[in-house]
């Protein structure tokens, strides 16, 4: 039994899908989509992963209910930079109700690799951030 | 010289040859005969201490108060000196419960800003509770506590000096003795966190002069769950129990009760009496293979990791760079490179490090001034074989996000 299979990780190249998955990690880690803050948003919040301390702040500008714009900043390791980076290009054109009913399984699929427990952490850590968001903003429906 | 390859065959963990384990100020690797005396206990004797009149209740009463002299003895302490907590951080709540209580308004703790969240959070709140003032020893830019304003910061008012003898940080390990000398001066306790240090080497309670000392079991080859609070016979005389219950007790009525005799006044319950003697027995191995053995071959290794990360390009290393008072932990980031992904990467190929803020959130922020870091941690099984592999495989970290 090795190690490496306890906690399965990015860089475990396994199989060739993974391996696609990871260049996709390593490009949203490298190059984030929608990075930044939107002085002009609905919804603000930001979080710690208690983890390493890492943090992550997204901000949500909706129209009518439906996200016109999404942004994130802070610092992290490639999974929580390259999830928030995902996060924030999934989220435009979602219903406010879609945002609220986003769920874990969807971030860890479309991060697409196995997770260990404490990574993790690191992989939802933006849609923790941006569920409490929701909670704090009290957007409601109309 | 040690027979590394021999110790190696006493963890049963290690006979998965893959496994190259670099997070030992986290917790330690358990050897078999620690297991074993566990499993005894369930097996040939599982039964309550300090109540039962029948044999295996004798035989468990028997075993577990041993567990608490080997512990007196391995730090030059009584009996009575010695409680057993569930580990380092029960046994610094327990004190900053315990020593608060006849604090007033306006007196002082002095800490360090060195210290594991264990040894500023309990002290922390405690403060803001009974408006007590905390204070920090400054930690320098070579890692080390600085003392030019310890004068200062120990005076009338400080009721209480906290400080670990061993950063889990940094390796830096403190001048405890000095420090005891001017807190006593002024009539100041001193306790110390000693999790770090003991695994390392020979820690003396009298020698150092300490009041209190906490320390965790699992870090010293013993289990989970266990640690030790040490203090001085006539201190704990005076203190008041932190917990109420069974075994703690020594008459009770209705309205009110009395207490046991020291080490039990501040043990209540049913102990943890298989991790408790397991202790007991990681004591024995440690002492087998001679605390002084310990100190050596770890020193050496630092000093190889210090000058083997050394070369490694785009590498910082936090914590002083010379061996002296530096213990088996060092601290690193590879340049724009996040721990966690240091730590995934060498992850698969089976090596262990630590990646985070390590407990020391204060330290890692303010003197760091990173969010987190890349940390090694050694102990007597580790080799320059494993330091060879490790500085092999950062290069290829390097390679996957530079």
């Amino acid at each position: 039994m090795s190690t490496m299979m306890i906690n399965p990780d990015i860089i475990s190249i396994n199989s060739e899908e993974e391996e696609i998955y990871r260049e996709n990690i390593l490009d949203h880690y490298k190059n984030p989509r929608n990075f930044g803050t939107l002085k002009n948003h609905t919804i603000k919040n930001s979080e710690n992963n208690p983890v390493c301390g890492d943090n992550i702040e997204i901000t949500i500008l909706l129209e009518n209910n439906i996200v016109k714009d999404a942004r994130f900043q802070g610092k992290g390791c490639a999974i929580s930079v390259a999830s928030a980076s995902m996060l924030t290009e999934k989220t435009k054109n979602l219903r406010l109700q879609q945002l609220k009913n986003l769920k874990e399984s969807e971030i860890l699929d479309m991060l697409g690799v196995p997770l260990g427990a404490v990574r993790r952490k690191c992989g939802l850590l933006s849609l923790r951030v941006l569920l409490k968001g929701l909670n704090k903003s009290e957007v409601q429906d109309e | 010289m040690l027979n590394i390859e021999k110790i190696k065959n006493d963890f049963p963990i290690l006979k998965d040859k893959s496994l190259i384990y670099l997070d030992n100020s986290s917790t330690s690797l358990t050897p078999r005969s620690v297991i074993n005396a566990m499993t005894e206990y369930y097996e040939a004797y599982n039964s309550n201490v300090h109540r039962g009149i029948y044999s295996i209740s004798q035989k468990a009463t028997e075993e577990y108060e041993k567990a608490h002299k080997k512990v007196a003895n391995f730090i030059g302490a009584d009996f009575e000196e010695i409680i057993f907590t569930k580990g380092a951080t029960e046994s610094l709540n327990l004190l900053a419960y315990t020593l608060t209580k006849s604090l007033n308004p306006g007196d002082e703790i002095l800490l360090t800003e060195m210290e594991h969240h264990s040894n500023l959070v309990p002290w922390q709140q405690l403060a803001k509770e009974k408006n007590l003032v905390l204070k920090f020893i400054p930690v320098n830019k070579q890692g080390r506590l600085d003392l030019s304003s310890l004068n200062e910061l120990i005076n009338e008012k400080t009721k209480i000096v906290s400080l670990t003898h061993m950063s889990n940080v940094l390796g830096t390990i403190n001048d405890v003795k000095a420090i005891a000398k001017i807190a006593h001066a002024k009539s100041a306790l001193l306790v110390v966190d000693a999790a770090q240090s003991i695994p390392h080497f020979e820690v003396n309670v009298k020698e150092l002069d300490c009041d209190f000392l906490a320390f965790s079991g699992h870090k010293m080859l013993g289990p989970t769950g266990i640690g030790v609070l040490y203090g001085k016979k006539e201190l704990l005389e005076n203190l008041d129990p932190f917990q109420f219950g069974g075994n703690m007790i020594s008459e009770v009525s209705l309205t009110d009760s009395s207490w046991n005799d020291l080490p039990w006044k501040f043990e209540a319950g049913t102990p943890n009496i298989a991790e408790g003697i397991g202790l007991g027995k990681a004591i024995d191995f440690l002492l087998d293979i001679g605390m002084k053995n310990i100190k050596e071959h770890v020193d050496q290794l630092v000093q190889y990791t210090l000058e083997s990360l050394g070369k490694v390009k785009n590498l910082e290393i936090y914590g002083p760079i010379n061996t002296e008072n530096r213990g088996g932990v060092i601290s690193f980031n590879l340049n724009g490179i996040h721990p966690h992904d240091v730590a995934s990467v060498l992850n698969n190929t089976g090596i262990a490090i630590r990646g985070g803020h390590l407990c020391a959130m204060p330290l890692i922020k303010n003197n760091l001034n990173v969010a987190s870091v890349c940390r090694i941690s050694l102990y007597f099984y580790n080799t320059q074989e494993d330091i060879d592999l490790l500085v092999s495989k950062l290069e290829k970290v390097k390679e996957v996000f530079l």
